[in-house]
Order: C-alpha cells, then structure tokens, then sequence
C-alpha cells in the first residue's frame, strides 16, 4: 500500500465515519443519542489525551484536571451569566488552559512515567477539590438543573438529545479540524521532533521545554472545551465525571487507538466506552476484565495501536514483496518513546560497536 | 603553535568530566581559533566524544570553564549554545526518524531562518527555509531521497543528512563527531570535499580516526588519551611525535 493509497484510505474512512455520525440520531433512540454525545465529549479529552502522551511523549493521567475545571466554569457561566454556547465553550477553553498553566512547571520538567504519576496526583487533587468545595461546585452531589443551551446568541434554547448531540458534534469537529490543521504546520514538525529525540531537537537549538509547556497548555484548553461541552451534554456535573476510573479510560483508549492519532484517539475512546458501558450490561461485573484483555490484545496485535494498523499492513506486504522491512516509522501513528531523553547525545554510542 | 593562535573562538580552560570514578576529561585545555580547523585524535575511550559533549553543552563540566567568542558559556545548556553558533554532529548519526530528509533539514535551520517569524506565511516558509533546505540536501548528495521519512534512510545518507542539518544551522564552530565512520568511499570522498570547501568563517573541531582525513584538512592536531591532552600541534609535528605513537600503540594493545 503506498503512501497514497493509505492517505486516502484514511480520509475515507473519516468521511464514512462522520457520515454515520451526523446520521446517527435520526436511528437510534433519545437516550443513546445521549450516550453519544458523552462519547464525543470523552472523545475530546481523549484526543487532548492522545496530544501529550503519543505527539507530546508526555503520558498523561491527568486531563480530567481541565477537563473537570472547563465543566465547572462552564457550568457556573450557564447558571449564573450566559446560555450562550460560544461564551460557555471559550469559558471551558479559558478555564481548561488556565487550569494548565497552573500546573505546567510540574509536568514539563519530568519524563516518562513520572509525568504519569505527576498527572495522575493532579487529577486526584483536582476531584478532591471538586467534592470538597461545596459552596462552587456543589460538593458530591455536583451542580444540577443547569439551563439548555442556545449556541449563539438569538437562537432557541437546545430541548432535544438530537439537538445537543449534533451542537457537540459540530463543536468536537470544529476543534479537531483546528488543531489538524495547526499540527499541520511547521510548528507541528517542531513537535514531532522533539518527541522523536529531545537532545537532537535541542541541539539545533530549541527551546523543547517551551514547545512541550505551550502544548500542555493548549492540550488544557482543549479539554476544557470538553468540559464545556459535557455541560451542554448532560446538564448535570458532579466530581463522578473526573474520577481515576475515566483517566485510566481515556489513556487506555488513547494508547489503543494508537497514541499519536487524533482519528485513533476518538475511536480508542468510543470502543473504550462502548465496552464499559454495553458489554458491562450483558456480563455484569465483568467490564474491568474485559477492558484489560481489549488492551493487551491491542498491544499484541497491533503495538501501533488502531491507527498503527494499515501503517503495519502496508509493512507486513512490503516486507513480503520485496523483502524488505521498515521500522514503519510513519508520522502521526503510533506510541514513539523518547530514545535519548536525558541522556548526553553521543554518550550511547560508546558501546554501539561503531566505534573502531 | 599556527598562525592562528590568536583570536580564539572557542577556549576551554581545564574542563573535567567524570562519570563515577572514571574521569573521562581530565584538566583538558584547548583552543580553536577562528576560521580554525582543528582535529581531535585519540584511541577509542580518549575522552573525544565526552569532550565534544562538553563544548556543545549535551553534558555540563565538573570543572574548568568554556568561552565562546569571548564569552563564557559554562552554564548555558545546548540549545542556548547552538543558537549562539555551535553545530554539532554526532558520532551514531542523530536524526528525526519520523521527519522527512527534508523537514529534518528544515527543524535543524529553524532559528537561522528567523525562527517562528520565518514561517509566518507559506511563501515565507517556503523561501527562507524549504528551499534553502533543498538546497543544502542537493550539496551532500541527497536531493533524491528529500521526502523519504529519515527512519528509512540507510546509515550514509542518514550521516550525509546530519551534516546538512548542522551547516542549515549556519554555526560558526562546527563539532563532527567521526563523520566518516560507517561511510562508502563515494561518500568518504564528498565528505572530504564538503568539509574542504567550507568557507573559512566557520571554524571546525573534528573528531576522526581517519587520519589520511585529518591529516589533509587540519590546521592544528591535538592528541587526547585516557582523558588527558597528549600533545598539540601542526599535523607535521603530530605525525612523527612519539608520545603520539605510544598513545596509540598503547590502546592498539
Ligand atoms: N554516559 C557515560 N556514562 C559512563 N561513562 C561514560 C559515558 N560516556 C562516556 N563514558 C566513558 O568515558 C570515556 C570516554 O568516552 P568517549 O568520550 O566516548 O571516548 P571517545 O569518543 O574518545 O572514544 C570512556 O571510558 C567511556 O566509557
Ligand atoms: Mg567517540
């Protein structure tokens, strides 16, 4: 499969799949209507989520922590100042960032799994926080009876599900559209460098830090975004919706999607969702297991992740054609480590048997 | 000592590395003046990589104090260092594997370019920093492979492609880390002649144990062995000097 071919493979694929989405509430009941628009909604922080760990190469556990502060803020905006959509998702946006900002010098300066563990006490405090600060977020019973949104102003507040899932679609592909096309750019070459090798990208005198704090914090409005949107979704927050279980969740469907796609993010996270939410209903119980035998079939199958797979295909039939294998190292698919994160460049070499 | 003893670009004054109980660079003090070639040389272990990490900032000293045109740069890191004029080129060729030859070009003379302000617009992008770019891939023979994904380049073109990436950075001290290790002879023959026709304001440390390489461009030889300087001098001098000979034979074993 060349290049090419894959390219428009994929693009049909994502036209198919928005064509099944924006048809997807004139088949299905009000309530699943409703369940989509949370999945979207998940679906966003998700790829906030696939932005750090597989683009970033900062693994995160930690995006509820925006997430959880856009819902809030958009949720207070809805109540107290404005229905309006487009103040509410700049709300989130504003919140998600500024909630980054906060917490960006602790995550920016360690790699690995200590960003993990970093975002991972991040998001704790934050749910913490939520449960325990009544008087704002309504504590554990979280903040209900907020307003129907209408997305600009003069228009009709949002009564149905259908109605507010496709707003959430809209706003979801709006943002998605966005950051593609910013990733795009130059600056997303910067990004995709320091991730491949850090002291390389340094040493053509980068500033990675600055690179990766910026990304965080747009990878937090991003999530904030989401916030506002699961605002608009259920009208109902409480800090349920923040807890490790949708962390852990959201990195599980990320890293199955293949870490570094926007398109594998939302479909990680959708087939994340589906098995907690619909396979959990026929095996009662059984929802943890079968998300972790999902996982390791997915690293087995595919280490690549879902994305990774037409890149292992193409491989797989190259490799047998001509005899001859890649690393299949394509842009844009797939978890990529940090090879020579914190160690001096050259020093690995020493024992790389070049030397003569 | 040359001619160009005098106007050093780069004075390192005794810089140590240790690595545990090693000490990897013991007390070295070296000069590269400008327009300089200055050649490193030295057994495997020597110190020579550890030395250029040193200069270049990938690894901070022990001790001692490095000056860059005039200017002391110890406590700066890498990038700082590169944006100031230092270009290096690694000893396991250090390229972006997920970039294509030419966006790798492209990353590596980002901040010559004017850095964001030079991809502002399309035609910017393209004029500042694609088409230089291309250009310099053509110079090291790789115009033909510009949009092949690094990761898929073979050994000798991903070491021709380092080169381009550190002359894309316009340095005025160039660090090549045995840049003709691991190459054909066509390729050992461009390097020569790439490395011979660069213009005198950029000065260059090179590490190689090619000596037939060093020996035609180096203006200054300096002898590194187990972390310390043997000896320095014109290529003449090193050639014939016996402390050099037992260096080398010592490590041959
Ligand atoms: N990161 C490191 N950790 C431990 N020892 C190192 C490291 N880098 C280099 N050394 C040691 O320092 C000494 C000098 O190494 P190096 O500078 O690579 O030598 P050369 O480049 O001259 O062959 C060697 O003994 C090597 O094993
Ligand atoms: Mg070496």
């Amino acid at each position: 499969m060349t290049p090419a071919a894959r390219r428009w493979l994929v693009r049909a694929g994502g036209v198919g799949l928005l064509l099944v989405a924006i048809a997807l509430p004139w088949s299905v009941d009000a309530y699943t209507t409703s369940l989509f628009a949370r999945t979207l909604v998940l679906g966003l922080v998700g790829v906030s989520v696939a932005l750090l760990t597989g683009l970033a190469g900062l693994p995160t556990l930690g995006q509820t922590g925006p997430y959880a502060a856009g819902a809030y803020a958009s949720a207070l905006v809805a109540m107290h100042v404005s229905s309006v959509g487009v103040v509410q998702v700049l709300t989130g946006a504003a919140a998600g960032a500024l909630f980054a900002l906060l917490t960006v010098p602790l995550v920016v300066y360690a790699r690995g799994v200590v960003v993990l563990m970093i975002t991972l006490a991040i998001g704790e405090l934050t749910v913490t926080a939520a449960g325990r600060w009544t008087s704002v977020t309504g504590g554990t019973d979280g903040l209900a009876g907020i307003p129907a949104i209408q997305p600009v102003w003069g228009m009709a507040p949002l009564a149905s599900d259908r109605a507010r899932y496709l707003y959430t679609l809209v706003v979801v592909g709006v943002v998605i559209a966005a950051m593609v096309m910013l990733l795009r750019t130059p600056a997303g070459l910067l990004l995709r460098a320091s991730r491949d090798d850090e002291a390389r990208t340094r040493a053509s005198g980068h500033r990675v830090t600055g690179y990766l704090a910026v990304t965080f914090v747009g990878a937090g409005a991003v999530a904030g975004i989401a916030g506002s949107l699961l605002i608009t979704a259920q009208q109902y927050v409480s800090p349920a919706d923040f807890g490790f279980d949708v962390s852990a969740l959201l990195l599980l469907g990320v890293v199955i999607g293949g870490a570094a796609s926007i398109g594998g993010a939302i479909v990680g996270t959708a087939l994340v969702i589906a098995v907690r939410d619909w396979l959990s209903g026929l095996l009662p119980g059984y929802a943890p297991l079968l998300l972790g035998g999902l996982f390791v079939l997915t690293a087995y199958l595919f280490p690549r992740g879902v994305a990774g797979f037409s890149t292992e295909l193409a491989n797989l039939v190259r490799s047998r054609s001509r005899g001859r294998t890649g690393p299949g190292d394509r842009p844009g698919t797939g978890i990529q480590g940090r090879p020579s994160r914190g160690e001096p460049v050259g020093a690995a070499p020493v024992s790389s048997g070049e030397t003569r | 000592m040359t001619a160009f003893a005098t106007t050093p670009l780069l004075t390192a004054e005794a810089v140590v590395r240790r690595y545990g109980s090693l000490v990897a660079v013991d007390r070295v003090d070296l000069r590269v003046a400008d327009g300089e070639r200055h050649a490193l040389i030295g057994p495997n272990g020597a110190g020579k990589t550890t030395l250029l990490d040193l200069i270049g900032g990938a690894t901070r000293v022990d001790g001692g104090r490095i000056r860059f045109d005039g200017r002391d740069i110890t406590r700066l890191g890498p990038a700082r260092r590169a944006r100031i004029g230092i270009g290096r080129i690694h000893q396991r060729p250090a390229v972006w594997p997920s970039l294509t030859a030419v966006e790798n070009v492209v990353v590596a003379g980002w901040h010559q370019a004017g850095g964001f302000r030079g991809v502002r617009t399309r035609a910017r992008y393209r004029r500042r920093l694609r088409e230089p770019a291309m250009a310099l891939l053509d110079r090291v023979g790789l115009a033909g492979v510009a949009s092949t994904t690094a990761a898929h380049l073979s050994h000798g073109e991903r070491r021709q492609l380092e080169i381009a990436m550190a002359l894309a950075g316009r340095p005025r001290l160039l660090l090549l880390d045995e840049p003709a290790a691991g190459l054909s002879g066509v390729e050992v023959h461009r390097l020569a002649e790439l490395l011979a026709e660069l213009p005198r304001d950029v000065s260059v440390l090179l590490v190689e144990h090619r000596l037939d390489l060093v020996y035609a461009l180096a203006d200054t030889v300096t002898v590194l062995h187990d972390g310390r300087l043997v000896t320095s001098g014109e290529p003449d001098e090193i050639r014939n000097a016996p402390a050099v000979r037992r260096a080398y034979a010592e490590a041959v074993r």
